[in-house]
């Protein structure tokens, strides 16, 4: 694979992203901006399968289609865990994480 | 060559930058703004190693649907011009001191590890070979995973509309009762 730039690289930057998204996940305190952090670890992985893909198994299309599939797994999720923040909304009329806690011991 | 790693360095830069403005942004319809950016940026990291299928499915999925979605649902649920309060700092520390040692060790595990390349030819990813594989019940097929997909589709479609629906008319209607 001739681009210039090293695999390594792709890696180093999904690293990065998936460690911006586990301190997002760490510190919200917002459902919605807890479920944006979890898409961005989500794309980080996927970044890393189709960068590996590409220089490591470039005669395969393993990597391609895993990252096909959690992007269709990610679609899902975001959409039936958006359904369950919107009821939550409606039941306490707020999203705060703290806020929530009905089923508290 | 000098192009490919110009053009890496200014998306990695926005995927860096916009990635950690998403987590640490105090207004949510602007981290939602931030998270799209970063999502563009890597269907051009995609259409550099030269998956223009993938990468229109990141733009179209990614970029054009979940984006959407979660801004929908911010004006739903949020006041927009409403800042959060900021994070506590005991918090914040020790979230970012754990991120930060995560990132670390994984750093240095990736530049420690040698990456062996095989010689066999790249393989062009066309529109028929994707096809073909994705419906293909032999060797490189991948009908099981495409089936059990279409499968959890249709389930989390059925189950978004019977959660966010509104409460039938025998159930005490949850907006009245909270006014009280």
């Amino acid at each position: 694979m001739n681009t210039g730039v090293p695999l390594i690289y792709f890696l180093i930057l999904a690293a990065i992203m998936f460690f911006a998204g586990v301190y997002g996940f760490l510190t919200r305190r917002n459902l919605i901006t807890i479920l944006m952090s979890v898409e961005l670890i989500l794309n980080s992985v996927n970044i890393n399968f189709v960068a590996y893909n590409r220089y490591l198994y470039p005669h395969k299309l393993e990597g391609f289609f895993f990252s096909l599939f959690v992007i269709a797994v990610a679609a899902s999720e975001a959409a039936v865990a958006i359904a369950i923040i919107i009821n939550i909304y409606r039941r306490f009329t707020t999203i705060n994480v703290e806020d929530v806690d009905t089923m508290r011991y | 060559m000098i192009a490919n790693q110009i053009m890496f360095f200014l998306f990695s830069a926005v995927i860096i930058v916009f990635s950690i403005l998403t987590v640490t942004s105090r207004k949510i319809l602007r981290a939602a703004a931030y998270l799209l950016f970063v999502l563009v940026a890597s269907a051009g990291l995609y259409f550099m190693l030269n998956y223009q299928f993938l990468a229109a499915v990141q733009l179209t999925l990614y970029a054009g649907g979940i984006v959407v979605l979660i801004i929908f649902s911010i004006l739903l649920t949020s006041q927009i011009n409403q800042k959060f309060e900021p994070v506590e700092w005991k918090k914040a520390l020790f979230s970012a001191l754990a991120s930060i040692a995560g990132a670390f060790v994984t750093i240095i595990t990736i530049l420690d590890f040698k990456f062996s390349a095989t010689a066999e030819a790249a393989k062009e990813v066309n529109m028929r070979l994707v096809g073909n594989s994705l419906l293909s019940v032999g060797k490189n097929g991948y009908i099981l995973p495409f089936e059990v997909i279409s499968i959890l589709l249709l389930a989390a479609m059925v189950a978004a509309i019977v959660i966010a629906k509104k409460a039938g008319p025998k159930n005490p209607d949850p907006q009245t009762t909270k006014q009280e």
